[in-house]
């Protein structure tokens, strides 16, 4: 009697294990990404800055436009103002909250636009391969051959400052890598032997690329795309440090740090608040990206 | 090896018109009629007229662009705007500055990142391992013209023991190897060098541990090897790609200092493209961007052509 319930208990515990190992693929990436700490700390600080900026009107104890004459330039800690204020009185806490709304946005909006024209261009030139790839291929080495931060500046200084322009350089900027990257792994899928086999059974261009290419090549060229989203907030901010991008009296990190920079012998603690900002958001999307590249096992 | 040189010389052409063109179409999405990038918008329109027939403005496109390239290869990259003097001329010394400046960052970026992605790599999992690879993703995630304000607060303005502005004494742009001058270089290259730290160290990391884990480092080591002879080794099979990793860094410091040459004034060619974009000194922003991208080509091939002649593993097909 007793074997029979050890056997039945083996059993049960193999069937579990079978029902576990048959867990879906995005489930296994989910249960690593939860036993990472780093990650899941990374994340869970997005996220409350994510609900601090969506919240920043119900939040913020100040309006971010009004400015005091008497109340500049005062320093971390005062009664009223709990960070200070800058250089024309505006309390620095209640900017940093709208601010962050831009800088998030024009840190995501152009990979998020390079990552649907990205994967579009360079799907289409793996898959298609010849003249299609060539030239596909050809004209994004051209835009290699500049300096990301270089070619963010030159566009976008060509083009003058505003939001518009700055995500369109932007956007630019982080459409050729994506795409070296998109049409390195279609190339990797293309050739396998359940590609050759839908066609053979009679699947055509397009329902291949959709059911068998895009699902196996959508998850590495997300993660890469992921990573690109701390290098563009830094660039984002870095062209409005330069008063490209966003203008006063708009609230932007990159702009406060701009404008707080003739403060740095004043309230040098406060000048530096904002960039403090982009430093914290752009390292926990950097590690959330590295976690996320080894839950789903993306290799490079 | 010779004809592969010269293919990968006549490769990098088409690459060079290419940038020359995308420098060329800078200045017609420009807002505005590019005329207006060459005269002054007080000009009187008889002048405008003229100048848009001496500068062929009134023909088509791709000749406009052939007009730009004949000038551009015989060294004439236009006048400023705002000073009126030929752009080359200004770029010449600028260029110097920010050569000087990107060259000490890389090099310092490169002997930490080898240092830390060294060790990292050779003592995985251990507490340098993991303390390596932090500081490598805090330098790739910090806005680096931000890093440069925290060192102006702390070792300029609380301290006092570094220069926060300018190349040299009293303002001056003309560099030199003497104290005076390297003291305002020391802020600078430590910011501009902490992103190809990061860089490298993780790079260095990873092949550094490949290599660890290959069969002829255990062979070495039954055959007897102490630590340094393994390391000459492991040195020597890294050193091909840790070169290039480099080159690359160079070339995207010299394009990427605009930033923190506006930190600390550093009269480079960062400097002059932010006060291009100010004042809207198209032909400026246009003959500095070409020249940079330029130079970034050259560096480019240099980094394939050496690699290629280091690594015998590569194939030059």
């Amino acid at each position: 009697m007793s074997t029979t319930t050890a056997a039945e208990a083996e059993l049960a515990v193999q069937a579990r294990q079978a029902a576990q190992t048959s867990d879906g693929y995005w489930k296994g990436v989910f249960k690593r990404v939860r036993r990472d700490k780093v990650t899941m700390f990374c994340a869970f600080i997005l996220f409350c800055m994510l609900l601090a900026i969506i919240f920043a009107p119900v939040i913020a104890p100040h309006d971010p436009f009004q400015g005091s004459m008497i109340r500049r330039l005062r320093p971390i800690g005062t009664p009223n103002h709990l960070l200070g204020t800058d250089e024309l009185g505006r309390d620095i806490l209640t900017r940093l909250l709208y601010g962050g709304r831009l800088s998030w946005f024009m840190g995501i909006v152009p990979v998020a636009m390079a990552f649907v024209i990205g994967t579009f261009l360079g799907v289409l030139a793996g898959f298609a391969g010849g003249k299609v790839n060539m030239l596909i291929m050809r004209v994004t080495d051209v835009f290699y051959a500049f300096p990301s931060v270089l070619l963010a500046v030159a566009i976008s200084g060509a083009l003058g400052a505003g939001i518009l322009n700055a995500i369109l350089a932007l956007t630019l900027v982080f459409v050729p890598p994506i795409i070296r990257v998109a049409e390195s792994v279609t190339q990797g899928v293309r050739n396998l032997d359940f590609v050759d086999a839908a066609r053979a059974s009679g699947a055509g261009a397009f329902t291949v690329v959709r059911v068998h290419v895009l699902g196996n090549v959508l998850g590495p060229i997300f993660i890469y795309a992921t990573s690109l989203i701390s290098v563009c907030m830094i660039l984002a901010s870095g062209l409005s440090f330069l008063g490209l991008g966003t203008r006063p009296p708009e609230a932007e990190w990159g702009l406060m740090l701009n404008t707080l920079r003739t403060a740095i012998y004043v309230q040098p603690w406060v000048a530096v608040l904002p960039g403090a900002c982009i430093f914290v958001t752009s390292i926990c999307f950097n590690l959330v990206s590295d976690g996320l590249r080894q839950a789903m096992d993306v290799k490079g | 090896m010779f004809f592969y040189l010269i293919r990968r010389l006549i490769y990098a052409i088409p690459i060079a018109l290419a940038v020359g063109f995308v420098c060329f179409m800078l200045v017609q999405i420009a807002p505005g009629d590019p005329i207006n990038a060459i005269v002054p918008p007080d000009a009187p329109q008889d002048v405008v007229d003229q100048v848009r027939r001496d500068y062929g403005l009134d023909k088509p496109l791709p000749v406009q662009f052939g007009i730009w390239l004949l000038k551009v290869v015989q060294g004439d990259l236009g006048r400023s705007l705002a000073t009126g003097r030929p752009v080359w001329s200004d770029l010449q010394s600028a260029i110097g500055n920010t050569l000087t400046l990107a060259a000490t960052a890389s090099l310092l970026g490169f002997i930490l990142g080898c240092v830390l992605g060294g060790l990292a790599g050779t003592f995985r999992g251990s507490i340098l391992d993991r303390a390596a690879v932090t500081i490598a993703v805090a330098g790739v995630s910090v806005p680096h013209y931000w890093l440069g304000m925290v060192l102006v607060v702390i070792f300029s303005v609380q301290y006092n023991w570094l220069p926060a502005m300018g190349a040299g004494p009293g303002g001056s742009a003309d560099w030199a190897w003497d104290w005076e001058h390297m003291q305002h270089l020391v802020l600078p290259s430590i910011t501009l060098a902490v992103i190809p730290m990061g860089i490298v160290t993780r790079t260095v990391r990873g092949i550094v541990a490949e290599i660890m884990n290959q069969e002829f480092v255990v062979a070495l080591r039954g055959k007897g090897l102490t630590g340094w002879g393994v390391f000459l080794h492991v040195v020597k099979n890294a050193a091909p790609n840790v070169l290039a990793v480099l080159g690359l860094q160079l070339g995207y410091l010299m394009g990427g200092s605009i930033l923190v040459e506006t930190v600390f004034s550093w009269p480079g060619t960062g400097l002059l493209l932010n006060s291009a974009i100010f004042q809207r000194d198209l032909p400026v922003l246009q003959g500095t961007i070409l020249v940079l991208s330029l130079f970034f080509v050259a560096l480019n091939l240099l980094v394939d052509i050496v690699q290629t002649a280091l690594d015998p593993r590569i194939k030059r097909a």
